[in-house]
């Protein structure tokens, strides 16, 4: 995971709820053993028709689209399943934030193990954003900064998101979470010993 | 002195923390069980590789072969084709990283082979007071034994087969109250899908659900599993039920249920895992059972849930503008009227099967619907028990004689049309009544449309061919 380095960008509106995990990457598309290629089928079903073929209506696949960075969705973004192809396949495509009013739990857990900001917006903010990308849609920039956990709009101003401080630590100096816890190894063993294990699936 | 009443919650939260949460880091919690399956673990155990570790317990680790494997019969030789290059790849590489770190799998066709969420219980791994994740949603399932049991993502998959730990904040608790009794052809399935049409789809975020009172205590442990599976369909990562007589009754004796004096101190143990007079959650909802009617959905998520007998909901009967603009999306992609009834609507496919509604009594309450009845022509029924134990069971019962006398096909243990990503699944445009637990737009296949019910409304609706209430067909 690299280092967080604060950005402007392009961004791109998808006024939609409840965006599930099935629609940013259909289960067909599971099949696979790595982490590559994943952004080609984002939003596969929306995005392709029966023979392939990009359908023209769709958000992605407006010329605007190219070099977009974040997403802006409706609330409840990435609800349904555990598949971390999610954040996987929207990295793939490109994008390095999507902001929502707020976020499947398990989506956003996924998300920032990757560096992929889950940036929880209010809906007056979300309300804001769909209005000044509507007259041009795909053009106005919006810029993030994970130290001071901010957003400056396109009038202007600036909003503050939350973010769980270790996930912040973690994304700032891309540092992944399993090195953290594997120093954590003393503790574990010493949990270890004074429980007793629960079950044992050996021989099953 | 007194102490703080405490929820079944935080009680096991708390008995596995190896180190608490901080103001600065989350806390460091012990997982007692880890499935894995197929499809979410290839790109942990890459990264294992790649940095040379190997998995810290593989005796609390047990992996079956589910997603992306075919459910059709087996040919002369006994085996399970898979026909698929890509999903006899990833169902390959389980078996060697499964072998490489040593823990244990059921293969496709292997006798204990099955749905990771119908195994676990099955064979007394799932047990109450643990912790047991999986990369799968579903996992809240193992919630119904009093075990907080949640969904993680890949990363997260490696961190426990790593370390045995997960960094976990702590979730807040909400207490969903189901008092009275059901009524005739309501079942499990009609209680979870009532809630998540109260909550909504996002209600349950960032929650623990306990569900709590007398309808849930007259569940059987099949039917708790039912209802905890679902959890995570409102947004909530875990659902619990605390441990009861039921629960003992369902583990003693499993394959790696506590045997002699190890079960009579279990027993004294999990009794304990209730929440205390006087705990106190962060939300509660109340439900009451005797209004229940059986449930089913219209729309593309589970929480557009109505009951059987009444009308798909206008534009009128929604809060705000985007839940307007929700609803005649859904409606569209169903191709379904504002304010219409479902009775009698025709479907081409009856889908028993997933997580949610594969177990043993699952198909006990179809066979029952279906004994001496023909399903419809023109429609397609698919019965997929969940493992191979539940097959075995159902053979010996005799109950996939009546589904085959019926008409329906009898295939083999998996998650089957519920994902689709191994053969089972719908055609474009087709609509289908499934007993499991997802109606997202192309989930069941592209195009395809799902209406989730319970077992006896969908194999009500096969006989019928039109989605039907099936407490006309008990009678």
């Amino acid at each position: 995971m690299n280092k967080f380095i604060p950005y402007t960008a392009r961004f791109a509106v998808l006024p939609m709820e409840n965006v599930d995990t099935d629609q940013i990457i259909p289960a067909r598309f599971l099949k696979t053993t790595d982490k590559v290629g994943l952004g080609d089928n984002l939003f596969s079903d929306w995005r392709y028709d029966s023979n392939g073929q990009p359908k023209p209506e769709f958000l992605l696949n407006k010329p605007f689209a190219k070099g977009v960075e974040v997403l802006v969705a409706g609330t409840n973004f990435g609800c349904g399943s555990s598949r971390e192809h999610a954040p996987w396949a929207l990295q793939g495509f490109g994008f390095k934030a999507v902001l929502s009013t707020y976020f499947a739990d398990i989506f956003q857990n996924n998300s920032l193990k990757n560096g992929l900001l889950p940036i929880v917006i209010s809906p007056e903010t979300y309300q804001l954003l769909v209005a000044s990308d509507a007259p041009n849609p795909g053009h106005a920039t919006l810029s993030v900064d994970l130290a001071s956990q901010t957003v400056t709009l396109p009038d202007g101003s600036t909003m503050w998101f939350p973010i769980e401080p270790f996930a912040k630590y973690c994304v700032l100096n891309g540092v992944d979470q399993l090195g953290f816890l594997a120093n954590a190894d003393s503790d574990i063993s010493a949990y270890e010993q004074t429980h007793a294990t629960r079950v044992d699936t050996v021989g099953l | 002195m007194a102490t703080t009443p405490q929820t079944l919650f935080e009680k096991i939260w708390n008995r596995h923390l190896v180190r608490p949460e901080t103001s600065e880091t989350p806390a460091v919690l012990y997982v007692d069980l880890h499935l894995v399956h197929e499809v979410t673990s290839p790109q942990a155990f890459t990264e294992l590789r790649q940095r040379g570790l190997t998995v810290r317990r593989p005796g609390q680790t047990i992996a079956t072969m589910d997603h992306s494997t075919p459910t059709t019969p087996r040919n002369a030789q006994g085996i399970i084709p898979v026909l698929d290059t890509q999903a006899q790849a990833q169902l390959t590489q389980l078996e060697s990283n499964c072998r490489d770190f040593g823990i244990p799998l059921f293969a496709l066709g292997s006798e204990n082979q099955g749905i990771v969420h119908v195994i676990g219980p099955e064979q007394g791994l799932t047990q109450p007071g643990m912790t047991i994740v999986c990369g799968d949603s579903h996992t809240s399932t193992h919630g119904a034994f009093g075990a907080l049991a949640f969904g993680i993502g890949t990363s997260e998959v490696g961190h426990v087969l790593a370390t045995q730990c997960l960094l976990q904040s702590r979730p807040k608790t909400m207490e969903i109250r189901i008092n009275g009794r059901l009524s005739k052809g309501v079942g499990a399935k009609d209680i979870i899908l009532a809630i998540i049409a109260k909550i909504g789809v996002g209600g349950g975020t960032g929650y623990v659900l306990e569900y709590t009172g007398e309808a849930i205590r007259a569940l059987s442990m099949e039917e708790r599993m039912t209802v905890c599976n679902m959890s995570i369909e409102g947004g909530a990562r875990a659902g619990l039920i605390a441990p009861d007589q039921t629960t003992f009754d369902y583990i003693k004796g499993r394959p790696r249920a506590p045997q002699g004096a190890a079960w009579d101190a279990a027993v004294a143990d999990w009794q304990t895992l209730v929440s205390d007079e006087g705990a106190v959650y962060d939300a509660v909802v109340v439900l009451h059972a005797d209004e229940l009617a059986p449930m089913i959905t219209y729309g593309t998520n589970p929480g557009m849930g109505i009951p059987i007998n009444g009308n798909v909901p206008t534009a009128g009967d929604m809060a705000d503008e985007s839940a307007r603009a929700g609803l005649a999306k859904a409606l569209a992609y169903m191709d379904l009227e504002p304010g219409q009834s479902l009775i009698g609507k025709k479907v081409d496919v009856v889908f028993i099967g997933s997580c949610t509604n594969s177990r043993i009594s699952d198909l006990r309450l179809a066979a029952q619907v279906m004994q001496d009845r023909k399903v419809a022509s023109g429609v397609r029924m698919m019965v997929v028990p969940g493992s191979q134990q539940v097959k075995k069971q159902a053979e010996a019962e005799g109950l996939d004689e009546i589904f085959k006398a019926a008409g329906a096909e009898w295939r083999e243990a998996g998650c089957s049309m519920c994902i689709a990503m191994n053969g089972d699944q719908l055609k474009p445009g087709q609509y289908a009544v499934s007993t499991s637990n997802r109606n997202f737009e192309g989930r069941q296949g592209k195009g395809g449309r799902t209406f989730l019910a319970s077992p006896l409304t969908a194999a009500a609706t096969a006989i019928a061919g039109v989605i039907c209430d099936p407490r006309e067909i008990l009678g």
